[in-house]
C-alpha cells in the first residue's frame, strides 16, 4: 500500500482495488441478508400477551414495526389460531396497545392443519377422560404434554416405518396379483397392527385456550411440535432451532403451500444436476476432441467453433422451449406411441420429467463443456502428442493414454462451470417437468429405482412458488430466504465436489512422494 | 568403410556408397509446407550402426528431413511430398506399411524433453504396454535394461514410481531416450537433443549417443558444430532445403570440398 502511495502512479490502483472491494461487499451483503432472514425464521421467538385499549387481549409474536405514511405507528403480530380467528396476522396500532407481557405459560403448537396455535394449555385428556386439568399447575401440564408428545412422535415414526417397509411391498404384490396366501395373511396382520397403532396414537388430546378465553380440543396426533418460548433458556431455544432447521431440510412438504420441508426439492436439484453432468460430459468431450484433434482445421471448424460459443449466449428459456418441443413432445411422444400405447392418452414420457429436464440442461451447458475442454486440449504441448506417436502409438492410443488424461482437469473445469450454470436455472425447467409439489422422490426401492419419467421438485422453482404463488406472503417470505440460502449452499457443495475432484486429478500428475 | 557421398548436382562425382550398409536410403525427396518447399530433391543414404549428423543454419530443413524419416509429417495435412525413403530396402510410404510399427522401429527424441505426466516406470513402460506387454516381470526387466542403457538407472532406481516431471532436464531427456530404447527401435532420431540442457547434461547425452552406436543407427540434428564433430561419424550439411555436402565427419570438418560448407563450419555463415 505504501508502494502505491509513493509510486506517483495516481489513483488507478485504488480504483481497481475499490472495484474488487465493492464486488466482495455485495456478495457478502447478499449472503448475510438471505442467511439472516432465512435462519432467523426457525428461531423460537418470544410470544407476547397484548392488552388493547378496548379491553381485547391477543397473543402473538411481534414481527415488524412500521410507521405508515400518515404517521401512525403499527405493529405486525403473528397471532396464529387461523381456525379460531380466520387469520394468522394482525396489525395493531401502537397507540391502542395498553400493556405487553411475556407470560411463561404461553405456548406455540405446530399443527398438521390450520397452522400454529398460540395460547395456553388447559388440560390433557386421555380417551375422553381428563387426566391433567387446570388445577395441576402449568409446569405439570407442560410436562404431561411433553411426555405424551414424545410418545406420539415415536408412534408416528413406527407407523411410517411399518407402512413403508412392510405394508407397501406387500400391497404392491397384492395389486400385481403375485402374492401367496401366506403373504395375504401377513398383509392382513400388518394392517391390523397398524390400525392398533393408529388408535393408540389417537388416544390423547389437548384442551387449549386462546388468551381471550376461547377453548378448543386438539387431538395430540395432529400436533407436530410444541414449545414455550418465554420459558426457554437460550440453549433450549438453540436446540429447538436446530430441530426445526433439520426438519426443514429433511422432511417433505405436507401441504400444497409448500411451507414445510424441502427435502424433495434438495434431492431433485442435486439429482438433476448429477444427471445433467453425466449427460453433458461425454457429449461435450467428444465434440471438443473432434473439433480439436480430429477435424481438419479450416473455415468449417472455425464456423462451428463460433456457433458453439454463441450457443452459450442463447437465453435459457429458449432451451426450455426447445426441450419441450423436441424432447417432451417429439421424442417423448414417439416413445409413448411405441412402447406405452396402452397407457395413452395419459402420457408416460410425453410429459415433462426428470430425464427431459436433465437433457435440456445438458444442451444448455454443452457449449461451456466444449469450450473448456477444447482450451484444455489446446494447452497440451504438441511434443507430448508427438512423443506418444514416436513410440508407435496410434492416433487413438495417443488420445486416450496421453492427451485425454492430461486434459482431464480442463474437462472438470468445464463440468464445474456447467454445474454452476445449470443448478441455478429455473426458467427452462418450468417447461420441461419441474413440479410445484412432488413429495415422491424420483429414486426409491422400486424397480427401476430411478424414475426418469417422474416429475420432480427443484429449489429454484420452489423459491419462485413460495414467493409468488403462496397464499400467505408473510409466512412465505422467510422461507424464500431460507430456500435461497439452501440453493446457494447446494451449488457451493456441488462445485466444491467437482473442484476437489479436479485438484485430486492434478495431484496425480504431480509426484505424491519423493 | 570409406564413404564419400555427394548430392546430385552439387558435384559431378556420384557416390559408390555401399547400399547393403545403408539403413535409410533417401531418393529424390522433396517436401513442401503448404506449397512452400522445405526440402529439394535430396538423395542420401544413412549408414547402419553409425551416428549421422545433419547440420546447417536454421530453416535449412534438417529437422524436416529428420521428421520425414518416421513419417511424423503425416500429422500435418498441409505437407506435400515427392520422392522415396526406404528403410532396410522397404518404402516407408508403401500403402501396406503400418505407420505405428514404423515409428516403433524408428524412435525419436525431441528438442524439449517430453516425458508423459506419469511415473518414471510408467513412462518407460508406455511403449511396451502399447504392444500389449502386461506381465510385471517382463516389464520390470525391460525397464531396468532400458534405464541402464540410457545411463539413468543409478539415479532413478529408488524413485521409479515418482513423477517423471520431477527429474531435471538432462535426466528427463535420458528418460525419453530410455523410453524409446525400451521398444527396441532399429533407428534413433535425435532432434537437437541437448539444446535445452546444461553443459554437463549435454556431455552425458553425447556419451550416451556414442555408446548406443553399436546397437542401433543414430541420426542427429544439431546446431552445435562441436557436437557434430564430437559424436558423429558422418555429417550432412544442408542449406536452404538442399544437401550441400555429405561425407565422413572427419573429412568434412577438416577438409570440406565446397566453400559454402567451409564458410558455415568456420562460422562465417549461419
Amino acid at each position: 500500500m505504501k508502494r502505491w502511495r509513493t509510486s506517483g502512479e495516481g489513483g488507478w490502483p485504488w480504483l481497481a482495488a475499490g472495484g474488487v472491494a465493492v464486488s466482495l461487499l455485495m456478495v457478502v451483503a447478499l449472503l448475510m441478508l438471505i442467511a439472516g432472514r432465512g435462519l432467523a425464521h426457525f428461531w423460537p421467538a418470544s410470544l407476547e400477551r397484548v392488552t388493547l385499549a378496548d379491553g381485547a387481549v391477543i397473543a402473538g409474536e411481534p414481527v415488524r414495526h412500521v410507521t405508515t405514511r400518515d404517521g401512525r405507528d403499527e405493529w405486525l403480530y403473528r397471532t396464529g389460531n387461523r381456525d379460531l380467528d380466520g387469520r394468522t396476522w394482525r396489525w395493531l396500532e401502537a397507540g391502542d396497545i395498553v400493556s405487553r407481557t411475556r407470560p411463561g405459560d404461553l405456548l406455540e403448537l405446530q399443527r398438521e392443519r390450520w397452522g400454529p396455535f398460540i395460547g395456553r394449555l388447559v388440560a390433557v385428556r386421555e380417551a375422553d377422560t381428563t387426566v391433567i386439568d387446570a388445577t395441576a399447575g402449568s409446569a405439570r401440564r407442560w410436562q404431561a404434554l411433553e411426555t405424551r408428545l414424545a410418545r406420539a412422535r415415536a408412534l408416528r415414526e413406527t407407523i411410517e416405518t411399518r407402512r413403508r417397509e412392510t405394508i407397501a411391498p406387500l400391497a404392491r404384490q397384492l395389486a400385481a396379483g403375485t402374492a401367496s396366501a401366506e403373504q395375504r395373511a401377513a398383509f392382513e396382520r400388518a394392517r391390523d397392527a397398524l390400525t392398533g397403532l393408529r388408535e393408540a396414537l389417537a388416544r390423547d388430546s389437548l384442551v387449549l385456550e386462546s388468551v381471550d378465553g376461547r377453548r378448543l380440543e386438539q387431538p395430540l396426533a395432529t400436533v407436530l411440535d410444541a414449545w414455550r418460548p418465554n420459558a426457554m433458556g437460550t440453549l433450549d431455544k438453540l436446540g429447538l432451532w436446530g430441530r426445526r432447521v433439520w426438519a426443514f431440510l429433511s422432511e417433505g412438504p405436507r401441504s400444497a403451500n409448500g411451507s414445510d420441508g424441502v427435502w424433495p426439492a434438495i434431492f431433485g436439484t442435486v439429482l438433476l444436476v448429477l444427471l445433467m453432468s453425466l449427460l453433458v460430459t461425454p457429449f461435450g468431450v467428444l465434440a471438443a476432441v473432434y473439433l480439436h484433434e480430429v477435424a481438419r482445421q479450416g473455415p468449417v471448424t472455425r464456423a462451428v467453433r463460433i456457433a458453439v460459443r454463441n450457443l452459450a449466449g442463447v437465453p435459457s428459456i429458449v432451451y426450455g422451449v426447445f426441450g419441450l418441443g423436441v424432447f417432451v413432445y417429439g421424442i417423448g411422444g414417439t416413445l409413448d406411441r411405441w412402447f406405452f400405447s396402452e397407457a395413452l392418452p395419459s402420457p408416460t414420457f410425453g410429459t415433462g420429467g426428470l430425464l427431459w429436464a436433465a437433457l435440456t440442461l445438458a444442451l444448455l451447458t454443452l457449449p461451456v463443456v466444449i469450450v473448456a475442454t477444447e482450451e484444455g486440449l489446446a494447452r497440451i504441448p504438441d511434443h507430448q502428442r508427438e512423443g506418444a506417436l514416436a513410440l508407435g502409438a496410434t492416433h487413438y492410443e495417443t488420445l486416450t493414454r496421453v492427451v485425454l488424461p492430461m486434459a482431464m482437469p480442463a474437462m472438470l473445469t468445464g463440468v464445474i462451470l456447467a454445474v454452476a450454470r445449470a443448478a441455478g436455472e429455473v426458467a427452462p425447467l418450468m417447461l420441461v417437468g419441474v413440479a410445484k409439489l412432488a413429495p415422491q422422490l424420483p429414486v426409491d426401492g422400486e424397480f427401476p429405482y430411478l424414475h426418469l419419467d417422474g416429475k420432480f421438485m427443484h429449489l429454484g422453482y420452489h423459491i419462485y412458488n413460495l414467493g409468488f404463488q403462496s397464499a400467505d406472503a408473510e409466512q412465505a417470505l422467510p422461507l424464500v430466504y431460507a430456500t435461497a440460502l439452501l440453493l446457494v449452499a447446494v451449488i457451493v457443495v456441488l462445485n466444491l465436489t467437482a473442484i476437489f475432484l479436479r485438484h485430486h486429478l492434478r495431484q496425480r500428475h504431480r509426484a505424491l512422494r519423493h | 568403410m570409406s564413404v564419400t557421398l555427394s548430392p546430385r548436382g552439387a558435384s559431378a562425382e556420384i557416390t559408390d556408397f555401399d547400399a547393403a550398409a545403408s539403413c535409410f536410403a533417401i531418393d529424390g525427396l522433396s517436401l513442401a509446407y503448404d506449397g512452400r518447399p522445405a526440402l529439394r530433391d535430396l538423395t542420401l543414404a544413412i549408414p547402419r550402426h553409425a551416428v549421422t549428423a545433419f547440420i546447417g543454419p536454421s530453416g535449412c530443413g534438417k529437422s524436416t528431413l529428420l521428421r520425414a524419416l518416421n513419417r511424423l509429417h503425416d500429422l500435418d495435412d498441409t505437407v506435400g511430398r515427392a520422392g522415396r525413403i526406404r528403410l532396410e530396402g522397404q518404402d516407408i510410404h508403401a500403402p501396406d506399411v503400418d505407420v505405428a510399427e514404423l515409428r516403433r522401429r524408428v524412435g525419436m527424441v525431441f528438442q524439449t524433453p517430453n516425458p508423459f505426466p506419469m511415473s518414471i516406470y510408467d513412462n518407460v513402460a508406455f511403449g511396451l504396454r502399447l504392444q500389449g506387454i502386461k506381465r510385471k516381470r517382463t516389464l520390470d526387466e525391460v525397464i531396468e535394461w532400458a534405464l541402464v542403457s540410457a545411463a539413468l538407472w543409478d539415479e532413478v532406481k529408488d524413485q521409479l514410481h515418482t513423477s517423471a516431471w520431477r527429474l531435471s532436464g538432462g535426466q528427463q531427456q535420458r528418460l525419453v531416450i530410455a523410453r524409446t530404447l525400451a521398444v527396441q527401435p532399429e533407428v534413433l532420431l535425435l532432434d537437437e537433443p541437448a539444446s535445452a540442457l546444461d553443459p554437463i547434461s549435454t556431455l552425458k547425452i553425447e556419451e550416451l549417443i556414442r555408446s548406443l552406436k553399436s546397437r542401433l543407427t543414430l541420426v542427429l540434428v544439431t546446431h552445435n558444430m562441436q557436437q557434430a564433430a564430437r559424436v558423429s561419424d558422418y555429417t550432412a550439411f544442408l542449406h536452404d532445403g538442399e544437401l550441400v555436402e555429405y561425407g565422413a565427419t572427419d573429412s568434412l570438418f577438416t577438409n570440406p570440398r565446397l566453400a559454402r560448407t567451409e564458410n558455415y563450419i568456420t562460422g562465417r555463415m549461419s
